[in-house]
This record gives C-alpha cells, sequence and structure tokens, in this order.
C-alpha cells in the first residue's frame, strides 16, 4: 500500500527554555492510502497540535512530516499555501464556513482558487452534493442550515478538490447525536467508495468508532493504537472504551 | 486607580483599531484650530485697512462655519465612538460577569475618552500650530500682499476656542457612552461576535424597478438644474430637484446593493473566478447594510466637489473680471439737488447738494491735477414718470406675475447720448449713435437683461420728458457707467442730449486716470484724493461725495475670492475627512469578523498575494462606490453653480476642478490607503 502520511519523531515544545511544554514528544507513525484513522486523547493530550503541524498550520520543532514523500516541515510561503490547497482538505468543529456566501459558493470557493473553471466547478460540485446527500442545501446560506448540513458542506469543499489527505478536526464537536451518526456514515462512504484518506482527531469513542484504526495519544506520547480489522462497529467501540479505560480518569468524561 | 490603569491598558492595546479615530480626531482639531488662528496669522500681512476689513468679515463667517463644522464633527466622533464600544462588547460583557458594576464600566469609559481626548488635543493644536503657519503663507497669497516678517504666531483664542468645541464634543460622547452602556445587556454583550450576519436577499425586481424609476427620477433632477434651469423661477424652487437627488441617491444605492450581485453572478465565468465570489459578496454585504451612511457620504463628497470647485473658481473669474468692469482709476458721486423732504440728509448737506463733485473738491482745495491725468464729469438724470414698471410696456403682467420681488418702482437712471460716449470712449467701450425718437438701454446683468429683453423684443415705446421714444436695438447693448468687480449694471437709458430735462438731474459722476502708474504711487495718491483727511474735510463742509477706485474694487474682489476659497477649503476638507473616516471606521469595525473568514480562506490554502488582492478590491470598490456616484452628481452640480456665478463672472473651472480633484485624491486616497494598510495588518496578525 502506498504511504500517504509518514510522521517520523515529531516533537513539538511550547514556552521558553525554564518552563517548557512538550505537547508532542517524539511521534512517529504512518497512514496508508485509503486509511480512516481517528486520534483520540483527552483535551491538552496534544491531538490538536498533532493535527496543526501536518496541517502546517503550526511548525514542529524536530522531526520531519513527508505527504505523499514530500517533506511538509521544509516547506515556506506560497507553496505551504499551494500545498494546502492541493494536498489537503480540511473539516473543522466549528464548520467554518463563510457566513456571507452560499453553500454553493462555500465549496466552489475552494475549486476557484486553484483557477478552476467554472464548468468544471457546476460538474463537480453536483456529483460531491450527491455524495454527501446536500443537494437541497446548496442554495442556502449557513445561517439557514442545521449543524449537521453545515458539516456536510464543510465535508463537501473539503473532499472536492481530491486531496491526498482529508483532515477533521473533532467533526462531530458541535452535532447532535443523529447529525454525528449520519455525518460519520458519509465519512465511510467517502473512504469506502472515494478512496478517501482520512485523520480525524476526536476525543468522542462513538465517532472513533467508524475509523479504520485508532490512535491514542497522551501527555504527547503515543500510548496505544488498534485496529478494526473485520470487527464490526459494536465490537470496535467496546475494544476503544476498554482503552479509554486504561487511559484514566482523563478521557472518562468523554463518555 | 485600577480603573485609570485598565483604560490606559485598552488605550495602548487597541491602538491599532483607534488609529484612524486617532488620525481623524487629530486632524479635525488642527484644521479647526487652523481656520480659526487665520486673523492671527494676518497681522503679519502689510495690507491696507479696507483688506482688513475683509479679513475682519472672513473671520467673522469663518467662526460661524466653525459652528456649524463642530455639529459635523461632533457627529462624526459620536458614530466614531459608537462604532469603538461596538467592537469592544465582549470585553464589557467580561468585566460584567466578574462582577463590575456598569457604572464602573462608564467610568472606564470616561477615563478612555478623557486620555484620547487630551492627547488628540494636544497633538491636533501642535499640528494645528505648524499647519497655520503655512496657511499664512496661503493667506498672503490669496490677499496678494506682502509678508512684513515670517513669525511663528500661536493664536490664543483659536487655541481656547478649540478646546471649548472640542471640550463639548467630547463630554457629549461620554453621555452617549454612559446611555449606551446602560441599556446593554449581559446576554448580548457576550454574544454580540457569535451572531452570524444574516444575508437578506432582495426581491431583484422588486430592486430593479425602483433602480430605474430612481435614475429617471435623478435624471429629471438633473434636467432640471443643467437644461431647464432657466424654468427655475424663484430661490426656494431649486429644493425640489435637491429632495429628488437625495431621495433618489438613497434608493439607488439600496436597489443596487441588491442588484449588483446579480449582475456579476450572471457571469459565472467570472464570478467563480479566484476569490471574485467572496469579494463580491463581502461588498453586497456592507453596501446593503449601510446605505444610510452610503448616501450621507455620496451627498457630503458632492458637496465637497462643488463647494471646491466653484469657490476656487470663484477667485479666479472674480480677479479677472476687474480690469474689464474697472477700466479707470476712480469713480466719486455726489447726489444733486436732493429732495428737500428726504430725511436721510442734514439740511446742510441738502443745501450744498446742488455742487458737482469736482466743485466739491475744490471747495476744500484738493489739488486734482497735480494727481491726475484725465478726466471726465458725466450726470445721470431720473423722472418719476419712468420707472422700471413703465419700460417694460405691455410684458409688465406677465413680468410681475413670474418676478414678484423686484422692485417695480425704481426710476430709471437715463444718460445723455453725447456724455454717455465721452464715457466710453474714456473707458474703452463701444459707443452709439441714436435718432431723436430713439433710446437704447446698456445693462450687463444677466437676469435683468432677460427682462428687459423681453420688452425690448416687442418694440415697446417709452416716455421721457414728454417725448415718446421706440427702442433702436430689440435688445439690451453691453455696457456700464458704474466701475465694480461683476456684471451687476441693472440698465441706463441713453436718450439723445436735446430732450434731456436738465432740472432732473439726479447724480454727478467724476470718473478720473491716475497720473501714477506703480501700486505705491496709486496708494499715495488714493491718499491724498480720498483719504481720511479729505474725508474729514469733506464732513466738515457738509459735503456729499461716495466713491469707489480701482484698487478697493480689486482688493474687496480679491478678499470675496479669498473668503469664499477659505470657507470652501474648510467646508471641503472637513467633509471630506468625515465622509473618509466614516467609510474607514466601517471598514476596520469589520476587520475582526473579516480576520476570521481570511482565516478561514488562508486554512484552505489561498495565497497570500490573492487575499491582499481581495481586500485590496474590496476596500477600492467600498470607498470608490460613493465617489462615483457623488463624481456624476458633481458633474451637473457644477453646471449648476457656474450657472448662478456666471451673474459673476466667467467661469475658469478645470484649473479648479483640477485642484479640487488633487484635494480628493490626497485626503480620500489617504484615508483609503491607510484604511488598507491596517487591515493587512489586522487580517494578517497572529492569533
Amino acid at each position: 500500500m502506498e504511504n500517504i502520511l509518514k510522521i517520523d519523531k515529531i516533537e513539538k515544545y511550547y514556552g521558553s527554555r525554564s518552563s517548557l511544554t512538550k505537547a508532542i514528544d517524539n511521534i512517529s507513525f504512518e497512514v496508508e492510502k485509503g486509511e480512516f484513522v481517528a486520534i483520540m486523547g483527552a483535551s491538552g493530550s496534544g491531538k490538536t497540535t498533532l493535527l496543526n503541524c501536518i496541517s502546517t498550520i503550526d511548525k514542529v520543532t524536530s522531526g520531519h512530516i513527508y505527504v505523499g514523500g514530500e517533506d511538509i516541515t521544509k516547506l515556506k510561503g506560497n507553496n505551504l499555501n499551494k500545498f494546502r490547497r492541493e494536498e489537503l482538505g480540511f473539516i473543522f468543529q466549528d464548520f467554518n464556513l463563510l457566513d456571507t456566501l452560499t453553500a454553493y459558493e462555500n465549496i466552489a470557493l475552494s475549486l476557484s482558487i486553484q483557477n478552476v473553471n467554472s464548468k468544471e466547478i457546476e460538474e463537480r460540485i453536483k456529483r460531491v452534493a450527491n455524495d454527501l446527500n446536500i443537494k437541497d442545501v446548496l442554495k442556502k446560506y449557513p445561517y439557514q442550515m442545521s449543524g449537521g448540513q453545515k458539516q456536510r458542506v464543510s465535508s463537501a469543499r473539503a473532499i472536492i478538490t481530491n486531496p491526498k489527505l482529508v483532515l477533521a478536526d473533532e467533526p462531530t464537536g458541535a452535532l447532535d447525536s443523529k447529525s454525528a451518526k449520519m455525518l460519520l456514515e458519509r465519512f465511510n462512504y467517502l473512504n469506502k467508495e472515494l478512496e478517501a484518506t482520512i485523520l480525524m482527531v476526536t476525543h468522542d469513542a462513538f465517532t472513533a468508532s467508524y475509523a479504520s484504526r485508532v490512535i491514542f495519544i497522551k501527555d504527547g506520547k503515543i500510548f496505544n493504537e488498534i485496529i478494526r480489522g473485520d470487527d464490526t462497529r459494536k465490537e470496535f467501540f467496546d475494544k476503544i472504551i476498554d482503552v479509554v479505560t486504561l487511559l484514566g480518569g482523563d478521557l472518562n468524561d468523554a463518555l | 486607580m485600577m480603573l485609570c490603569k485598565l483604560s490606559l491598558k485598552n488605550i495602548k492595546k487597541s491602538f491599532k483599531d483607534y488609529a484612524i479615530y486617532f488620525f481623524t480626531l487629530i486632524l479635525g482639531v488642527s484644521i479647526f484650530y487652523v481656520f480659526n488662528a487665520i486673523d492671527s496669522q494676518t497681522i503679519l500681512l502689510d495690507v491696507t485697512s479696507s483688506t482688513m476689513e475683509i479679513i475682519k468679515l472672513m473671520t467673522n463667517m469663518l467662526s460661524g462655519v466653525s459652528v456649524f463644522v463642530s455639529f459635523i464633527l461632533g457627529f462624526l466622533i459620536i458614530y466614531a465612538s459608537r462604532f469603538l464600544i461596538k467592537r469592544r462588547n465582549k470585553e464589557f460583557g467580561i468585566y460584567m460577569t466578574l462582577g463590575m458594576s456598569k457604572r464602573k464600566i462608564s467610568m472606564i469609559l470616561f477615563i478612555e475618552t478623557l486620555f484620547i481626548g487630551i492627547i488628540s488635543l494636544v497633538v491636533g493644536l501642535g499640528l494645528g500650530f505648524l499647519l497655520s503657519q503655512l496657511m499664512s503663507l496661503l493667506v498672503s497669497n490669496m490677499f496678494e500682499a506682502d509678508m512684513t516678517k515670517f513669525e511663528f504666531v500661536f493664536s490664543n483664542t483659536a487655541c481656547i476656542k478649540t478646546l471649548i468645541y472640542f471640550g463639548i464634543m467630547y463630554l457629549l460622547v461620554m453621555i452617549f457612552n454612559t446611555i449606551n452602556i446602560s441599556k446593554c445587556k449581559l446576554i448580548d454583550l457576550l454574544h454580540a461576535n457569535k451572531k452570524s450576519e444574516e444575508v437578506k436577499l432582495k426581491n431583484p425586481v422588486l430592486c430593479t424597478i425602483i433602480f430605474v424609476i430612481s435614475c429617471g427620477v435623478l435624471g429629471y433632477a438633473y434636467y432640471l438644474v443643467t437644461g431647464g434651469v432657466e424654468n427655475l423661477q424663484n430661490a426656494n424652487q431649486i429644493f425640489i430637484p435637491i429632495i429628488m437627488g437625495v431621495v433618489s441617491t438613497f434608493f439607488i444605492f439600496w436597489s443596487l446593493s441588491g442588484l449588483l450581485l446579480r449582475i456579476f453572478q450572471s457571469s459565472k465565468k467570472h464570478y467563480y473566478k479566484g476569490l471574485n465570489s467572496f469579494t463580491l459578496r463581502q461588498i453586497s454585504s456592507k453596501i446593503n447594510t449601510t446605505v444610510v451612511q452610503m448616501t450621507i457620504i455620496c451627498l457630503m463628497l458632492f458637496v465637497t466637489i462643488c463647494v471646491l470647485s466653484s469657490s476656487l473658481c470663484l477667485k479666479n473669474s472674480m480677479s479677472a473680471n476687474i480690469n474689464e468692469l474697472a477700466p479707470a482709476d476712480l469713480e466719486l458721486t455726489a447726489l444733486i439737488n436732493i429732495n428737500k423732504e428726504d430725511n436721510k440728509y442734514t439740511d446742510k448737506e441738502k443745501e450744498n447738494s446742488k455742487y458737482t463733485v469736482k466743485e466739491k473738491l475744490e471747495s476744500i482745495d484738493i489739488d486734482i491735477n497735480s494727481y491726475i491725468k484725465d478726466y471726465i464729469e458725466i450726470n445721470t438724470y431720473r423722472t418719476k414718470d419712468l420707472t422700471f414698471k413703465d419700460t417694460l410696456g405691455s410684458k409688465l403682467d406677465i413680468i410681475q406675475d413670474q418676478y414678484k420681488f423686484i422692485a417695480y418702482n425704481t426710476q430709471e437712471d437715463i444718460v445723455k447720448l453725447s456724455e454717455y460716449n465721452k464715457l466710453a470712449k474714456f473707458y474703452g467701450n463701444e459707443e452709439f449713435t441714436l435718432n431723436e425718437d430713439e433710446y437704447i438701454i446698456i445693462a450687463d446683468f444677466a437676469s435683468m437683461l432677460e427682462l428687459r429683453n423681453m420688452s425690448l423684443n416687442d418694440k415697446e415705446n417709452i416716455n421721457v420728458f414728454g417725448h415718446t421714444l421706440k427702442p433702436k436695438y430689440t435688445e439690451c447693448q453691453d455696457g456700464f457707467i458704474d466701475m465694480s468687480s461683476n456684471h451687476i449694471n441693472p440698465g441706463i437709458i441713453i436718450v439723445s442730449d436735446n430732450i434731456v430735462d436738465e432740472s432732473s438731474i439726479y447724480r454727478n459722476h467724476f470718473i478720473a486716470k491716475y497720473k501714477a502708474t506703480s501700486k505705491d504711487e496709486r496708494i499715495k495718491t488714493e491718499k491724498y484724493l480720498i483719504g481720511e483727511d479729505t474725508s474729514k474735510k469733506l464732513d466738515d463742509n457738509d459735503l456729499l461725495i461716495d466713491g469707489t477706485s480701482k484698487l478697493a474694487i480689486a482688493e474687496a474682489s480679491t478678499g470675496l475670492g479669498a473668503m469664499a476659497t477659505f470657507i470652501g477649503l474648510y467646508l471641503g476638507i472637513v467633509f471630506l475627512i468625515s465622509s473618509a473616516a466614516i467609510l474607514a471606521l466601517k471598514e476596520l469595525s469589520e476587520s475582526s469578523d473579516n480576520k476570521i473568514r481570511f482565516d478561514m480562506l488562508r486554512r484552505i490554502g489561498t495565497d497570500e498575494s490573492m487575499i491582499n488582492k481581495a481586500l485590496f478590491r474590496q476596500i477600492a470598490i467600498f470607498f470608490m462606490f460613493p465617489l462615483l456616484i457623488a463624481i456624476i452628481h458633481s458633474i451637473f452640480g457644477i453646471q449648476f453653480c457656474s450657472f448662478i456665478l456666471s451673474t459673476l463672472g466667467n467661469e475658469k473651472l478645470l484649473p479648479s476642478i483640477i485642484m479640487t480633484a488633487t484635494f480628493i485624491v490626497i485626503i480620500y486616497g489617504g484615508y483609503f490607503i491607510i484604511t488598507y494598510l491596517c487591515s493587512k495588518n489586522i487580517i494578517k496578525e497572529k492569533r
């Protein structure tokens, strides 16, 4: 299998010499093409920092991150932007849709900044709207949509550019359980049918149970890793809960 | 003291947000000072007493205008501080959750306003002091006077006035802030940022209809003040096109904000290109929420352009007229045989009114010949049998119906042909010939010219001293007797010499050219001929003489021109600053919202250059939109101004329009650039 993401001994320190905080302390792992990986951890475990480093929003203190073989810790300026708009897709907890634009325009934006012509934009949006079941809301503004709809629009925007890697930061964090379930089923669909590689950060065991692999992080280090294999989602969920219990009190509140 | 510290820290922290506010306050203070300090700048000027009079008049008018200006600046400051408070709602919310009372929060704002007020006043007065030194150069240039010496002048009165006016404004701001805070609810304060914008879409059909109607109304208003201007019959009617213009401007902004987007959306190729869709949405939502402000700004810009260009042009045209309309150096007049019943004069004066100007001068031993190269004497006659009404003949009813405010019973001035021709030759004007049964009317005052031409066209006969005369020409001829700075001769009737009744003599004119050639010598000549000593001697002997000289006319007209220029500059600059500041504040106050949006764009990988371009376009269009409509208004507004001013002289518009454009580019453009740089800075900052 092709290696989409390779994280090689990265560290991220905050603060000065006198009061050093190790947000990420020597983490290494790999994600293969077509994988759906969840990263779990309590607040302050370093999972969001990790995601920020992968998405080049933040810079690592040491170590390397390779996306499709390219070392993105070496990228600068407009190359960074180019990398972000062509290789990555983002899904945020608070949707991050532009409130002045309609859903259609929000999705179109990530293509139009790549200078894709309007005809192709239209075709691609039609397709992705079908996949994510948002055809009815394309003409609506964010304030007219439900949270679930917003997150699916946000997902459409993330995957429409056919990115190598989709990064999702607590995608279900602001959704009710029904919308969350619907969104995660769509993620599964994207992952299975469209072979999208998804890396998702969450503290919710239910959300994580949709992934094919879960990496647990505690205090900036990898604590454990479990693979779904042929388990049903329910069995996988139970396994995740076991690890969460093992992790101790911190994550219990997430149940 | 804790509150004090908090306020100071707040100012320091949000200095970037305050920058434009500060900048505007400082500019406002300094301009207020500069224009109120003009009189102290003129102390150093070497000017005659009549120019000094005009300067005094000008400073009086400027201080009147200052009251108006202070209203505008006051509104601007209150508006601006409201903006800044809105931005800080969350901060106040946090204070309140911490248990701070509303009174204490008001206190923080009070201290902040105090600090800002003090700093802006000190810096503004300092800047004003420096600028006013430059102003004295402009003043001396305007009044064509030499500066005796250059000296830094600080005007205490202007300074105190500035302090009082701005003190009151800041006090009002404090009161408004307190009221604002006391009305706030905690929940609204905390959630102020969370409210996502609702995009209200207007009905496109309604928008189109309203747009078309307002364009039509505006077009008709344009027509009324240009092509149809002749039909305006009295001053009140000018309000009709003004109101039409204001209302249609509002609705054009209202409808365009809805239409603009649709128009661009129809071209998908351009709409979905780069950040175009984002930029357009930003602009249209901004215009959507600021229709009223946009209208006000547009109208202020319109007034600025018209006032600046026509006042600058007035100055040019007034100087240009003098050589044509004051061809000699001195004109002295005296009423002859004043009516015994006229109570305005003493009996002695009435008694002495039988003498001509020359006789009066000689009687007090004025040596005319040593100063005067050449002179001419001419008499005008009046009779109660020939009033303005009598010259209009059958047209009287129609004219009287339309123009109600003309003194129709004024007696007409009559002059002998031979005397007029002598004068015309002396002046270098056209001479006339006349049969015994004919008359000519000379006039150059535009509106009277029109009235008189109506009756001349009908070949109305008039009755003068028992003779019936018919007009030689079907329209008034160009000419005048009295020297002046403008075309203001309402009409003089020329008749042949032998029909004039000598007993109806009304006024004696003595018109002269000096021997002197240089300006200094002329001033010396006038000091002798019409100076204080002479007028005292005349007074002592109960002799009445009126007079004017080319020098006095020139001073008066440059003075009037300068006055118009200064008032125009004052108002123009204040209007420009106000409108630019409102736009800038609106843009900057939204920069925190924009920052979130631009951050998001960055996250999905938009290039920095693309973001900057989008920001630049967004601000540029936001600034250009009201200016563009104001410019279209002005094309017609200036035409109307020049129509009104044409009574004052020929207009040379182009240089003054260029000057106006320069002002706009510097002030408005300056605000635009500062706004762009500030916004760029704000959206760039790391969280």
